[in-house]
């Protein structure tokens, strides 16, 4: 306990500072767990620094190309020493980035639409049983939805490429040419979207279940309908946990590395023909390389996974404001 | 119109519960009402009206007349089944999971629980101001008065008479007519409260039903809806729950005195305000208007 | 008090009634007998366009029938329902198209040895009743445990700094640890390569699986445990402090055995997280045939590495061991899953 100074009998005392003195197990206690709950922060720190070193000298020759241009090339001469080699990314940036955008255009209207159906129409037994089902399909591990998209998926999937492409084909990105439908970006932005719905679908769920119950009895009371209170109460209300849940589902899209590798004919060159089987993302180019790489290649790897991390971080960051400012502002 | 006089009339012809109607009717001098006693219909009925919460029977065979153009309190102590009981009146009760219950009630002689009735129409007509003030917040001022007829969607041609008529009705319309783009939540507590009444005149209801909305306000907001409360009366049905006998005895034509005995909830006794006051028939509700509990 | 009343029946008039329900049944009825029709008639055709067509036609006949009975407007309240509906619809259906295929066809691959052999004598072409994948499954119970012994307790101490000490540093960590939750796996894989086996082991092994699988854990351990923890109330740690014990003791002795069960879904969970992680496991572990019962040395089998060798060796009998390793790894995943809702439910009572 410490002194408080003495003012006279008029003066308006200074707040008493109360300190107190933990005993030395608390302080080990409190050392312990805040060492522990900076591993977050640890690990996260460690992975962009020992993948930044392994990849320096790759990023170092190849500079901001590394990331604009897509030649990913390794010659080797009869003995098998590497005479040249270029690394570029953005065939790959660009396929990581298409088919994660697919996914989330695919996702978020369906997962919105069933969250609002679980949050305002189910009967409270049904929804029981969904929402268990729902986090089941979050619990499943990305090699199932792997091969059940390579060999369940696919058929269906490519017919309705087809489809698109009949109807919609005046559209540069619906083009393909030539007539490959298998194994395109769009059946990985398919394959993905069913990944992350559950995602998106849960996190709608619980903003839309946030939402004020005052606000929704005042508009009922005003003679609403259901579908009135939806669109003018609790849509605007859960915009911005729908959009922070629609990032996180952006994030783990990108991230995807079996699940595409699957479905996806890994193809090295920039295809904007979302129907047209060539693609490929980031981390499956780390998967299909890493086998036959040299020690020089994976170090490209390593670099390739850096600006993985750094983007699917990026992403997350984003989500994170996203969805702290929309809770805290109380809308 | 003084408000005194109708009450000192209707101390004059005090009658039986059955009859409060006519009394009200009578009650009314001629010309104080614009529209007319007819024009407001013939009010709203209750009919042996229960309500459960799942297996718990929170209010039992409740019959009361809300005589058109009157202001009827329901008073009682904490759990006596009175908010239930008025919010079966524009069937919000059923949104609380669980929710039966039994009677009827009847808008113009017809049953609003019919199978098949259009229960948006109802609420259309039977207005309701919550205990706690619940302006949208993402709407500005003049758009909550008519966020009804957006809700509804329901035409009205002339949007900004609309508007600055029910704020004028609402009591509010000079403290906020240079800032209707402001924000509702950046008014006070009681001028949001009179902001949700403006809110629900909008849609031109014939009853307004209100559970405690003075509970949550200081002493001068709370009169100044008691004035808003009585002059609305001139044009419509009120129904309104308070915790305050103060105020039932204020603003009230009838009052009915609900309490919860071990058992559900029930309507102990109705009649007059001014009697309920000074005359009560049951025991009961003299030892609560007396404060001898609750 | 004697009861002035009869009591009636509670009824529920806001359901709908027999009328609106046999509306409802024959308004579906329309909607599958307008599905054939139009794909008979039109070049529509497949269960997409059925599917479709379906529920296009249950929408409209919504909407005429809101229309009709009341208004505009609740036409539009019974279309949206309708569209609802179809969302949750999509979202059902790839989840009981997957669960069909995995029984459907991995039971195709099950045998008497499926669990006591390993592959370490059969070949992709063999017939599948030679080998197993115990190797597999001992793999991963192997990869699993080792994991789970680095993040539980990470995890558990990020969960109680988040709750317990509630330090300057909350928001930040709340926010990596949600960053790290969306790591790519193959990123993990890439860091514990670089990090440890290049500079460290030299080699492959079933421990930097583990370790990788470790960082893909935490954050869904400190998550959960997080929730559990806050859902302990105030007044516990309260009375612990007020009592005169430290806060060492205080969570030690009451909020840990308060959230027991909490925390071991937690875990669980956690397991369920990594269990099925295929990338990483690619990467580090090497992926052998024989049962290898030392995580610190030599290549280890695991299921997931199972099935992505079997599937990509094309054969028949490979695929169907694919198959059966899917159902092996569903059958994990489902089984962890419920025991962690059991546990949820019982905790809520």
């Amino acid at each position: 306990m410490t002194m408080l100074e003495n003012k006279g009998p008029a003066a308006i005392p200074s707040p008493r500072e109360i300190t107190t003195e933990p005993r030395f197990s608390d302080k080990l206690f409190r050392a312990i767990v805040t060492t522990g709950g900076l591993s977050s922060l640890v690990i996260l720190g460690l992975i962009a620094v020992f993948l930044g070193y392994q990849g320096f000298e790759i990023l170092a020759k190849e500079g901001i190309s590394f990331i604009t241009t897509s030649e990913w090339t390794v010659e080797v001469d009869s003995f098998g020493t590497i005479t040249n080699t270029t690394f570029g990314l953005a065939a790959m940036l660009v396929g990581t980035i298409l088919c994660a955008f697919i996914a989330v255009l695919i996702a978020v209207p369906v997962s919105v639409a069933a969250a609002i159906f679980l949050s305002f129409y189910a009967p409270a037994s049904l929804k029981r049983v969904l929402v268990s089902i729902i986090d089941l399909m979050a619990a499943f591990p990305s090699i199932l939805f792997g091969f059940w998209g390579l060999f369940v998926l696919m058929p269906s999937a490519e017919y309705w490429a087809k489809l698109i492409n009949r109807y919609l084909g005046f559209i540069p990105i619906f083009e393909v040419d030539p007539p490959i439908f298998t194994r395109s970006p769009f059946i990985a932005g398919v394959v993905l979207a069913i990944m992350i719905i559950p995602i998106v679908t849960s996190i709608s769920r619980e903003v839309f279940s946030q939402t004020p119950l005052d606000r929704i009895q005042a508009a009922y009371a005003l003679g609403a309908t259901r579908w009135n209170v939806i669109r003018t109460v609790a849509l605007p209300y859960a915009r911005g946990g729908i959009v922070g849940g629609s990032m996180l589902g952006l994030g783990r899209a990108m991230g995807e590395t079996v699940a595409v590798y699957t479905v996806l004919n890994i193809v090295y060159q920039i295809n904007w023909q979302v129907l047209f089987g060539a693609g490929g993302n980031v981390a499956s180019l780390i998967l299909l390389k890493f086998g036959e790489a040299q020690p020089y290649e994976i170090k490209a790897l390593m670099a390739a996974g850096l600006v993985l991390f750094l983007l699917t971080l990026f992403v997350n960051f984003i989500a994170d404001q996203i969805v702290a400012k929309s809770g805290s502002k109380g809308r | 119109m003084s408000f005194q006089s109708k009450n000192e009339n209707k101390e004059k012809a005090m009658a039986t519960p059955s009859s409060l109607a006519s009394v009200a009717a009578n009650a009314r001098k001629p010309g104080t009402n614009t529209l007319g006693t007819n024009a407001l219909g013939i009010g709203l009925e209750a009919r042996s009206v229960h309500a459960w919460f799942g297996k718990h029977h929170a209010l039992a065979n409740v019959s009361l007349d809300f005589p058109a153009g009157t202001v009827t309190a329901l008073i009682g102590p904490s759990g006596c089944g009175k908010s239930t009981f008025i919010r079966t009146l524009n069937r919000m009760h059923e949104f609380i999971p669980g929710a039966a219950m039994a009677g009827e009630v009847l808008l113009d002689g017809k049953d609003i629980y019919e199978p098949g009735t259009d229960v948006t129409k109802i609420r259309l007509k039977i207005g309701m101001v919550f205990q706690k003030p619940n302006p949208f917040p993402s709407m500005t001022i003049g758009e909550n008065v008519l966020s009804g007829l957006k809700l509804a969607q329901l035409k009205n041609a002339n949007k900004d008479d609309l508007m600055e008529e029910c704020l004028v009705r609402a009591g509010l319309w000079n403290e906020v007519k240079d800032r209707l783009n402001a924000h509702g939540g950046s008014l006070s507590g009681g001028q949001q409260q009179r902001l949700c009444i403006a809110r629900a005149l909008a849609v031109n209801p014939q009853v307004l039903l209100m559970d405690e909305p003075c509970s949550a306000l200081d002493p001068g907001s709370t009169l100044r809806i008691e004035e808003t409360i009585k002059e609305l009366s001139e044009t419509m049905t009120i129904v309104i729950v308070t915790h305050n006998m103060q105020q039932a005895a204020r603003v009230s034509d009838f009052t009915a005195f609900f309490l919860a005995d071990g058992g559900p909830g029930e309507m102990i006794e109705t009649a007059a305000t001014s009697q309920i006051f000074s005359q009560p028939r049951d025991q009961r509700t003299e030892n609560y208007v007396t404060g001898r509990f609750g | 008090m004697t009861q002035s009343y009869v009591t009636p029946k509670p009824s529920r008039p806001w359901r709908p009634s027999p009328r609106e329900k046999a509306i409802n049944i024959s308004l579906i009825v329309a909607s599958v007998f307008s599905a054939y029709t139009l794909v008979a008639v039109t070049e529509m055709k497949g269960k997409l366009a059925y599917f479709f067509v379906f529920f296009a036609a249950l929408a409209i006949f919504n909407l005429i029938r809101g229309v009709i009975t009341k208004d505009w407007m609740n036409g539009r309240d019974q279309f949206s329902s309708v569209i609802m509906l179809l969302g949750m619809t999509i979202v059902i259906l790839p989840t009981a198209s997957i669960l069909y295929t995995v029984f459907d066809r991995g039971r195709r691959g099950l045998h008497a040895g499926l669990l006591t052999n390993d592959m370490s004598l059969a070949t992709p072409s063999d017939p599948i009743t030679s080998g197993g994948l115990l190797h597999a499954i001992v793999g991963t119970f192997l990869l699993v445990a080792v994991a789970l012994l680095v993040s539980l307790p990470i995890g558990i101490l990020t969960a109680l700094y988040l709750t317990e000490i509630k330090g300057r540093f909350t928001r930040p960590i709340r926010f990596l640890v949600q960053a790290m939750s969306g790591v790519p796996s193959i990123v993990a894989g890439l860091f514990i390569l670089s990090s440890v086996v290049y500079t460290v082991t030299k080699s492959y092994s079933g421990l930097v699986g583990s370790l990788a699988l470790t960082i893909l854990m935490i954050p869904t351990i400190a998550r959960t445990a997080e929730e559990v923890l806050n859902l302990i109330p105030n007044d516990l740690r309260e009375a612990g402090v007020a009592l005169g014990g430290t806060q060492w003791r205080t969570v030690a002795m009451g909020v840990i055995p308060a959230a027991r069960s909490g925390l071991i879904t937690a875990l669980i969970l956690g397991v369920a997280r990594i269990v099925g992680e295929t990338a990483p496991i690619l990467l580090l572990t090497g992926g052998g045939d024989a049962v290898n019962f030392n995580p610190a040395q030599g290549a280890m089998g695991s299921l997931p590495f199972y099935i992505w060798k079997s599937f990509l060796l094309g054969t028949e009998e490979s695929i169907t061991r694919g198959w059966a390793g899917l159902l092996v790894l569903l059958v994990l995943v489902l089984s962890l899953f419920l025991l962690a809702r059991f546990l949820g439910s019982r905790r809520t009572k």
